[in-house]
């Protein structure tokens, strides 16, 4: 469990950075190191270059905008857990990032790293796509935006170029009258899940449901986001035939697979018993929020999704 | 008088050195440039035949010391003839009429994925690892046999030579079971499985070995738990006579058993190699070589039929199962004679007959793990209990009464042959009254309200219940050395090993006890050859009943001579004389005191004086002037030195029960109540009893609930890392586990005593069955259980309820034809 020979580079400005990573095209980009690392250990990844951004400028920040959260490339997981107005903004991103492994990996793991590494049994990357987020990147040819939903291509694969290294993550903030909820089962505390949702409900003027949608981890070979318009117009308490119908509608584009830790039935199972908390707790979270706002003299912004 | 130390919560020496990160492993020894370091190229095939091995690419690499095949073991102008031959095999035993144990670098044939092939030594691991990957070997495969139903099936064998992949058949019988079950009143039959785990101890395994060409001696640090085994196992296959080699264990971050199976491979190549590069080698295993490399334990597939009367009372116990050992049996056939042994726990059988195949499989082979065998013994006899309760409509607790050895029939013959080759006697136990107290602690009586009360709310509890017996410490013997200075500091050796139990503070209380010294000046040195050569191991709950006696044995030598010595010095009599806290004094006389220290200085008559205590002797006469300096029945020193050799085992006992909730929708489970019963006999240290029952439990739930080898049918293991082989965390243990001790005294040793290692581990996969087939209505035939696995029992159940008959539900045996 060594690693095989390495170059390793430790750059002090993106420019360097970039420029190394455009001369090397197998080279590997080193934040956080809690995927990459134990890869390079195993030998299961061997590539020649390491490109080590830890020393790079500005890129540690955790900042909540009026648009949403903008997490850097070096933020580590603990720090945006911890950032109260990251939590306020967006209210899911901390309700899953307290599942994403446990306080060691998360005091060193950074959010974007995770992002990028693209792992479909990952919270993170399921997050940003259930709530369209996007990431920015950079690489010696400019910078771009990568919309969530075009980021991850197949397990393990992001849409990256190999000379890119991602800059930043955008989670949007909440919208006025949604409500989210993030649920998971995993063998032990901290593992991956064998099944993980993020729900986002949005309610109208009237409490009924006017969109809803789900992000799955583990039960697709890339995070999965779908939208169910079966709930538009439900109201709460959300009936049995609500959540069973928007869990059809998720099991229609689901392809769930089985592995050591869980049946492809069981897993199917759980994608039933956790849309339906997850929606609940949503609808739940929306109701009270929209409820909470309304008693406040906070202005609405009137029309609705 | 100061408090005798034993029975007390002393606090544990070792803890402040490992909690600070003070240990010393094997890795931590003899850091530097000096040292290289090995790897080893493992077979990537679960079967198949060594068609040659290209080692060209490795020789120039820069950093590369030495690169070994099979063929280079056999070279008899580099080796001695030993290092060709198959590792021993440790236990032989007569049933085992086809074992097989594999060479040190596989010759001709792979038999499991892990084997060692090839082996390394560079500058460093990364070297060669590197170099590892270079080294280019041609297969050719054969078919590979996973599991016990291919082993049986026996389409493919895994060794030419071995019929019907049995490496053994034992029988057992007691009376006529099959006769008296066909006459009872009522059958069951039972179809169960245990699948495989492993110790998985945080250090693996490891050896760093120093050849000294000036001395002609070796010096060997290694992760085991025998040293003395290692050296005598090292000595004959270096060709080296048992005086050169000196072995030695620091501190050792667990064991569990795994480490008690010897020689590994790198235990001989390591040193090996130190001596034919003249520099010191070291080998420190990884996670996933312990996963592929190492042992595991605990997977077999058992039929148990039992006749009994209309209270449960076991009639006739006709037990058949079949073992799955692996690739190799260097360890014979200790776990599966301890299965069909310890299977009857604190019960009376009537009549039983036991009989095992023990079978050979394309997988890492199996050594015992904490409990070795008993978790699987356990398992069918509380899944029988649990299946008479159901079938008889009785409680649970009461169906075990009827069946206990009673507290007036101690010893109680079974009539059968341990493990130990010795006879089945138990020597002391109570169970009913450790039935009344796991009772008590877990709220049985009560428990009916509380899962009507959950089941109202929609939840789903159920409370299980096991009991075991276990026989500890094994013989043949352990010895201990008692050293006081002249300083009066005591130093004590004993010779089994050590890999977190707390000897340190355990043997020091017994020392400060008997002697009389302060127990901060006691010093407890384990597993070093160089300081009690004679010596077996750390297994079988033994440490504290072996070593633990021969230290209380020879404290009280030590002890007799320094009284004597007191007693000239002080012109007393030896009656009149007390030893407290390392002061020998007359007692009601507080003037009249000599130190131990002082005692040791005029053990040891020297010419010269040293320091302050032979300054201080200086003013005590001892001995006969007419007689020579060292009378001939004496020899200089304060010591004693001493061995305990028990007649047989000693049975520790207990019971656990468990509350589990499993949720009727995600089919996880979760632990409301762990409660355990435990007897150990006279307690040396109840906070470290009780830490080793908690240790156990947190084992046994990973076991029961969490841990199982995946192997796929071609052999390859799955989840070779701790990401996918899920060890629980603190997260998966619950906070508290109640615990109640019974103490009955063994009659076979000096304390009274039993071991107390294992016990947490034992009853865990029988408690958990008993407590989830409780809660969901179903038998549980199968363990560890998963949530994944409950989901199916669950949609076989719902399915079957109007369907076909259930497989796996107990059934009358009269109804099979096919037995």
């Amino acid at each position: 469990m060594k690693p095989a020979p390495v170059a390793y580079a430790r750059p002090t400005s993106l420019t360097e950075a970039l420029e190394l990573l455009a001369g090397t095209p197998d080279a590997k980009v080193l934040a956080g190191g809690q995927s990459l690392v134990p890869l390079l250990n195993m030998r299961l990844a061997a590539p020649t270059l390491l490109v080590d951004i830890n020393r790079l400028p500005g890129l540690d920040h955790v900042m909540a905008a009026p648009d949403g959260v903008h997490v850097g490339a070096l933020a580590r997981h603990s720090a945006v857990l911890a950032d109260a107005a990251a939590r306020r903004t967006q209210p899911l991103l901390a309700d899953a990032l307290s599942h994403v492994a446990h306080a060691t990996i998360r005091n060193r793991g950074t959010t974007v790293g995770s992002i990028v590494h693209a792992d479909a049994a990952a919270e993170m990357p399921a997050v940003l796509a259930v709530l369209d987020g996007h990431v920015e990147v950079a690489s010696v040819r400019g910078r771009r935006r990568i919309e969530a939903r075009d980021l991850v291509v197949g397990p393990l694969q992001s849409s990256l170029e190999h000379d890119e290294v991602a800059l930043e993550a955008c989670f949007p903030a909440l919208d006025a009258r949604a409500g989210t909820a993030f649920t998971e089962i995993s063998r032990r505390q901290g593992d991956y899940a064998l099944c993980g949702v993020a729900a986002v409900v949005m309610l109208d003027e009237d409490g009924a449901v006017a969109s809803a949608r789900c992000g799955y981890l583990a039960v697709h070979e890339t995070p999965a986001v779908v939208d169910l318009p079966a709930l538009v117009g439900a109201r709460g308490p959300l009936g049995d035939d609500v959540v069973t119908a928007a869990s059809d509608l998720a099991l229609g584009v689901l392809d769930v697979e089985g592995d050591i830790h869980g049946t492809a039935a069981y897993r199917r199972h759980l994608v039933r018993v956790l849309t339906a908390r997850a929606l609940r707790t949503a609808y739940d979270d929306a109701a009270t929020r929209t409820t909470t706002r309304t008693t406040a003299p906070t202005p609405t912004t009137g029309g609705t999704a | 008088m100061t408090t005798r130390l034993v029975g007390q919560k002393v606090p544990r020496v070792e803890d402040q050195r490992f909690l600070r990160g003070g240990g010393k492993y094997v890795d931590d020894v003899l850091v530097g440039a000096t040292t290289l370091h090995a790897a080893v190229l493992r077979s990537p095939h679960a079967h198949a035949r060594v068609v040659e091995i290209d080692v060209e690419d490795v020789l120039d690499v820069e950093g590369v010391h030495l690169v070994w095949t099979y063929e280079d073991l056999a070279d008899a102008a580099v080796m001695p003839a030993t290092m060709a031959e198959p590792l021993p095999l440790l236990i032989p035993h007569p049933a085992l009429t086809h074992g097989r144990t594999q060479y040190a670098l596989a010759k001709d044939e792979v038999n499991y994925v892990g084997e060692a092939v090839a082996f390394v030594v560079a500058s460093d691991r990364y070297v060669a690892e590197d170099a590892l990957a270079r080294i280019r070997v041609t297969y050719d495969f054969l078919p590979p046999v996973v599991g016990v139903d291919a082993a049986r099936a026996a389409t493919n064998l895994v060794h030419d030579d071995v019929p019907g992949n049995v490496g053994a058949r034992l029988e057992q019988t007691v009376g006529d079971a099959p006769a008296a079950i066909a006459a009872a009143p009522h059958r069951l039959a039972l179809d169960l499985t245990v699948e495989r785990s492993a110790c998985m101890p945080l250090e693996g395994r490891g050896t760093v070995a120093r050849w000294d060409p000036d001395s002609g001696r070796l010096t060997m640090w290694t992760s085991t738990q025998t040293a003395s085994g290692v050296r005598a196992a090292v000595a004959v296959k270096l060709g080296l006579d048992l005086g050169q080699v000196d072995v030695l264990t620091p501190d050792t971050g667990g064991g569990f058993g795994v480490k008690i199976n010897h020689p590994w491979p790198e235990e001989l190549l390591v040193p090996m190699a130190a001596k034919v590069l003249g520099r010191p080698v070291k080998f420190t295993e990884d996670r996933r070589e312990h996963f592929i490399s190492s042992a595991h334990e605990r997977g077999q597939v058992q039929h148990v039929e039992v006749g009994f009367d209309d209270d449960g009372r076991l009639l006739g116990l006709d037990v058949e199962f079949w073992h799955d050992h692996g690739a190799y049996t260097p360890y014979g056939l200790i776990v599966p004679i301890i299965t069909s042994t310890q299977l009857l726990g604190p019960y009376k059988p009537g009549a039983y007959r036991v009989v095992f195949e023990s079978l050979y499989t394309n997988t890492v082979m199996v050594t015992p793990y904490r409990g070795a065998g008993r978790p699987q013994g356990v398992y069918a006899m509380e899944r029988t209990m649990d299946a008479i309760a159901a079938y008889l409509g009785k409680d649970r607790t009461e169906v075990r009464a009827v069946n206990f050895i009673q507290p007036d029939e101690f010893p109680y013959d079974h009539q059968m042959v341990f493990q130990d080759g010795r006879p089945l006697v138990y020597d002391s136990g109570d169970y009913p009254q450790s039935l009344e107290k796991i009772k008590a602690l877990v709220g049985w009586d009560e428990f009916t309200a509380v899962r009507d009360a959950a089941r109202a709310e929609g939840r789903t509890v159920g409370i299980g219940l096991a009991c075991y017996v276990e026989g500890t410490g094994v013989g043949p013997y352990e010895g201990a050395h008692v050293h006081v200075e002249t300083s009066g500091k005591v130093k004590v050796a004993t010779g089994l090993t050590t890999q977190g139990q707390g000897h340190a503070t355990v043997f020091a209380q017994l020392v400060a006890d008997e002697l009389g010294c302060r127990f901060e000046d006691v010093e407890v040195v384990t597993g070093d050859t160089r300081r009690m050569p004679y010596s077996v191991g750390t297994f079988a709950s033994r440490a504290a009943v072996m070593s633990g006696s021969a230290i209380h044995l020879a404290a009280k030598r030590a002890k007799e001579k320094a009284l004597r010595i007191a007693a000239d010095a002080l012109e007393a009599d030896e009656g009149d004389l007390e030893i407290v806290d390392g002061i020998v004094s007359v007692r009601g006389a507080p003037g009249s005191s000599i130190s131990l220290g002082t005692v040791a200085v005029l053990s040891n008559p020297l010419r010269y004086a040293f320091d302050e205590a032979s300054k201080a002797a200086t003013q005590f006469t001892v001995g006969d002037p007419g007689r020579p300096p060292v009378a001939e029945d004496d020899e200089p020193g304060l010591e004693g030195k001493d061995f305990y050799s028990p007649e047989r085992s000693t049975f520790a006992s207990g019971m656990h029960a468990v509350i589990v909730e499993t949720d009727p929708e995600t089919c996880e489970i979760r632990i409301l109540k762990y409660a355990v019963v435990h007897d150990c006999g006279h307690l040396l240290n109840p906070m470290i009893v009780e830490g080793q029952v908690h240790g156990g439990v947190a084992q046994g739930i990973g076991g029961a609930l969490y841990e199982r080898m995946e192997y796929d049918e071609s052999g390859q293991l799955l989840n070779a890392s701790f990401m996918d082989f899920l060890m629980p965390y603190v997260t998966e243990v619950p906070d508290g586990i109640d615990i109640d001790h019974l103490e009955t005294p063994s009659p076979l040793n000096p304390l009274g005593i039993k071991g107390a290692g294992e016990a947490g581990v034992i009853p865990s996969a029988a408690v958990f069955a008993s407590a989830i087939e409780d809660a969901e209505g179903f038998p549980i035939t199968a363990m560890p259980i998963s949530p994944s696995d409950l989901f199916a029992l669950r949609q076989q159940h719902a399915a079957g309820a109007s369907g076909a008959p259930d497989p796996s539900r107990p059934s009358d045996p009269s109804d099979q034809e096919d037995r």
